[in-house]
């Protein structure tokens, strides 16, 4: 079974990123926001009406779409 | 002359450092983007005088939207003798791969940690010999908005820059290629030199967004607030502008007409029905005009922006926008110019596009002078208020309706991905710089544009002389004559209609020439205006004005940035026909319910 994608999880949810397979233009703009593998990701809210999602990722606070989060894999979900 | 370059993330306070270090003033935000073209400005630096030049900020050097190829070109064409890296201290761990590759590609450099007093509030300590050792570059902290480290930065940087050799673009531009390693030597240098602790300190950022990105009062909140700005610039900014248009009023009884009391009769009534009352009637909302800049820097500098960003993506999503272009129309209401440019940090050419056919609906400043002119003018105290806010959620609709219409041939699958800053308050000199800054351009805008139009729009009304001011026998009278059939159904009469040909070129025109069209200026203008107009004709010139176009220097900006001419054709004749059509359904509608 494939990893969840981070645009699966909850509020409050944290997890470690498994993989990321976006194209050149974003893979380089997340790795440049502090997306890269095996790093933790906190999500902490989700807009209504489908959309962006708010994510923390080491101390960047980052808003994202969640068709471009969908092309991030995560690991089994924790919530603290 | 030695030159010296800032170079950082975007939001990581490189403009505000650049602004202190050379008492320029570069516009700050709290919004990753603000900067989108190159300021530079000449300082002493150790006995010599220096180049400093302000970049866009860059997530690496192998960025591939306008904004970050702006950066590339730079370094690769000009000569640099030293890089000022700015990262944000609190957001070391994924910043510092910019000095990594700075020391990479061999450029000199000094690493400046920003942001030391939220730095210090998270409890972040840096070991700087240690990763000045790593980097071999010397590295400082400071904070670029309170000043602390300045003095020992300054030092550390005429120091650098006379040790230096320039750099090769030549080279640099072979080496960007190659950017291996730079992952694992940052993740060391984390390891080694920084402490970052395990949990966030509860902070206020985290307790404010819990409220004001609430996923259902989230929205209601951001349009409560707008009200409420724009009701605290309209309340304030009232006895601000009479206070004004009285002095303005008494230096021509006391001062000029006893002064040009000797002139001819037709060069007095020019230089003072004309200019004077013209510029004047403008000048008079300069005070109205600061505040709403005083407020516009308190917002864009609050980190609010990138919250009105997500509260709003779902629905940009569904008109073929993102929460960024929303963002840029707000940013439009103080000027469309700069809006205009911001959209250059989209790398997708249709997001752009559609983007910017929408900015120019956005009620920017100077057309607020006109609304607040007319609206005083025309509605009672009470209903002033309302009606404006109406005219900005119109701008709003006009806007979307646009999006909405057009989204079928710009349609993109740019990633939305943005960064959210904590809430910061600017400093008093920030907001005293950006007022100063607006006063500059409006002034610039006053002698370029204003004079210009009103002395046209004067001689217009007033030649041949052997016929009654803005009479039909007048120039402008035949003019009106000619657009008559277009703007009679919409309630515009002879005397507007040649005011709004002027008003294209800057809307500060169109009030300024109205007072130059009937010589008066102050209350007597908003008295014959009330006279002449009643509120359904008044509202729909508002609404024409509003959507008719923006300015000549917007037009401009407009082909500049889409490189097309064939693009500001169709956003001019789409603004023009936008506007008839919504002024004409309310003036008939209006009329055919009876009012
Ligand atoms: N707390 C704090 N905020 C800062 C400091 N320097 C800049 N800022 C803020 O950071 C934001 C971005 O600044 P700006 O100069 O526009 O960044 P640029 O995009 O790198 O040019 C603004 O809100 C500044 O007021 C600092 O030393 N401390
Ligand atoms: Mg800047």
């Amino acid at each position: 079974m494939p990893e969840p994608k981070l645009s699966s999880l909850h509020p409050g949810d944290s997890a470690i990123i498994r993989a990321i397979s976006a194209e050149e233009g974003l893979h380089h703009r997340l790795l440049a926001l502090g997306f890269r593998i095996g790093k933790e990701i906190h999500l902490i809210r989700r807009a209504w009406f489908s959309g962006p999602l708010q994510v923390r990722i080491g101390m960047t606070e980052v808003i994202m779409r969640r068709s471009d989060a969908d092309k991030i894999r995560v690991s089994h979900q924790t919530t603290r | 002359m030695k030159c010296i370059a800032l170079l950082g993330m975007p939001n990581t306070g490189k403009s505000t450092f650049f602004n202190r270090f050379t008492g320029a003033s570069a516009r700050v935000g709290n919004w990753p983007g603000i900067t989108i073209d190159l300021m530079a400005a000449k300082i002493p630096l150790g006995g010599k005088v220096v180049r400093v030049v302000d970049l866009p900020g860059i997530y690496d050097f192998h960025g591939f939207s306008e904004d970050e190829k702006v950066v590339r070109d730079f370094l690769e064409n000009n000569q640099v003798d030293l890089l000022l890296i700015i990262l944000n201290g609190a957001q070391l761990e994924r910043q510092l791969s910019l000095a990594l590759e700075a020391r990479q590609l061999g450029l000199p450099a000094v690493l400046l940690l920003n942001m030391a007093d939220e730095a210090k509030r998270a409890g972040i300590t840096v070991d700087t010999e240690k990763m000045a050792a790593h980097l071999q570059m010397p590295v400082v902290w400071v904070s670029a908005k309170y000043g602390d480290g300045f003095k020992s930065a300054s030092s550390v940087i005429a120091k650098a820059l006379a040790a230096s050799p320039p750099t090769d673009p030549a080279k640099l531009r072979d080496n960007l290629r190659a950017d291996d390693e730079i992952e694992a030597a940052m993740e060391k240098i984390m390891d080694e030199a920084v402490q970052i602790p395990k949990t966030m300190p509860k902070s206020m950022t985290a307790s404010l967004d819990r409220i004001l990105l609430h996923p259902l009062f989230g929205l209601p909140l951001f349009f409560l607030i707008m009200f409420l700005l724009f009701q605290f610039i309209f309340t304030l900014g009232k006895p601000m502008q009479d206070g004004m248009a009285w002095v303005l009023a008494q230096a021509r009884n006391l001062g000029l007409e006893p002064l040009l009391a000797s002139v001819p009769a037709w060069l007095q009534g020019l230089l003072l029905d004309g200019i004077y009352n013209g510029v004047g009637t403008v000048a008079a909302f300069v005070p109205v005009i600061i505040l709403f800049f005083l407020v516009m820097t308190v917002v864009e500098d609050s980190g609010y922006l990138s919250r009105a960003a997500f509260l709003m993506d779902a629905l940009m999503a569904r008109l073929g926008l993102d929460g960024r272009s929303f963002v840029m129309l707000l940013m439009g209401f103080g000027c469309n110019v700069p809006a205009l440019m911001g959209t250059r940090i989209m790398r997708s050419r249709s997001l752009r596009l559609l983007t910017m056919l929408v900015i120019p609906f956005s009620l920017c400043s100077a057309r607020l002078q006109v609304f607040l002119f007319l609206i005083t003018a025309i509605f009672t105290a009470h209903a002033a208020p309302f009606v404006l806010f109406s005219l900005y959620l119109l701008s709003f609709a006009t806007a979307l309706l646009t999006a909405l219409l057009f989204k079928g041939r710009f349609s993109s699958t740019e990633p939305f991905i943005i960064e959210l800053p904590p809430y910061r308050l600017p400093t008093t000199r920030q907001i005293i710089l950006r007022a100063w800054h607006e006063v500059r351009h409006f002034l610039k805008r006053a002698t370029k544009f204003i004079t210009f139009g009103v002395v046209a729009v004067w001689v217009l009304t007033h030649v041949p002389g052997d016929v009654p001011p803005a009479s039909a026998g007048t120039l402008a009278g035949h003019i009106s004559a000619v657009l008559a059939p277009v703007l009679s159904p919409i309630g515009i009469d002879a005397q507007l209609s040649v005011v709004l040909i002027f008003g294209f070129v800057a809307k500060e025109i169109v009030i300024g020439s109205l007072a130059a069209v009937y010589g008066l200026e102050g209350d007597s203008l908003m008295g014959l205006m009330a006279q002449k107009l009643d509120w359904v004709q008044a509202y729909s010139f508002m609404l024409f004005t509003l959507i008719y176009t923006p300015c000549l220097s917007a037009v401009a900006t407009l082909r500049n940035e889409s490189k097309s001419y064939a693009f500001m054709w169709v956003s001019i004749a789409w603004s023009l026909l936008l506007a008839w059509v919504v002024s004409f359904v309310f003036y008939q509608g209006a009329r055919g319910l009876g009012f």
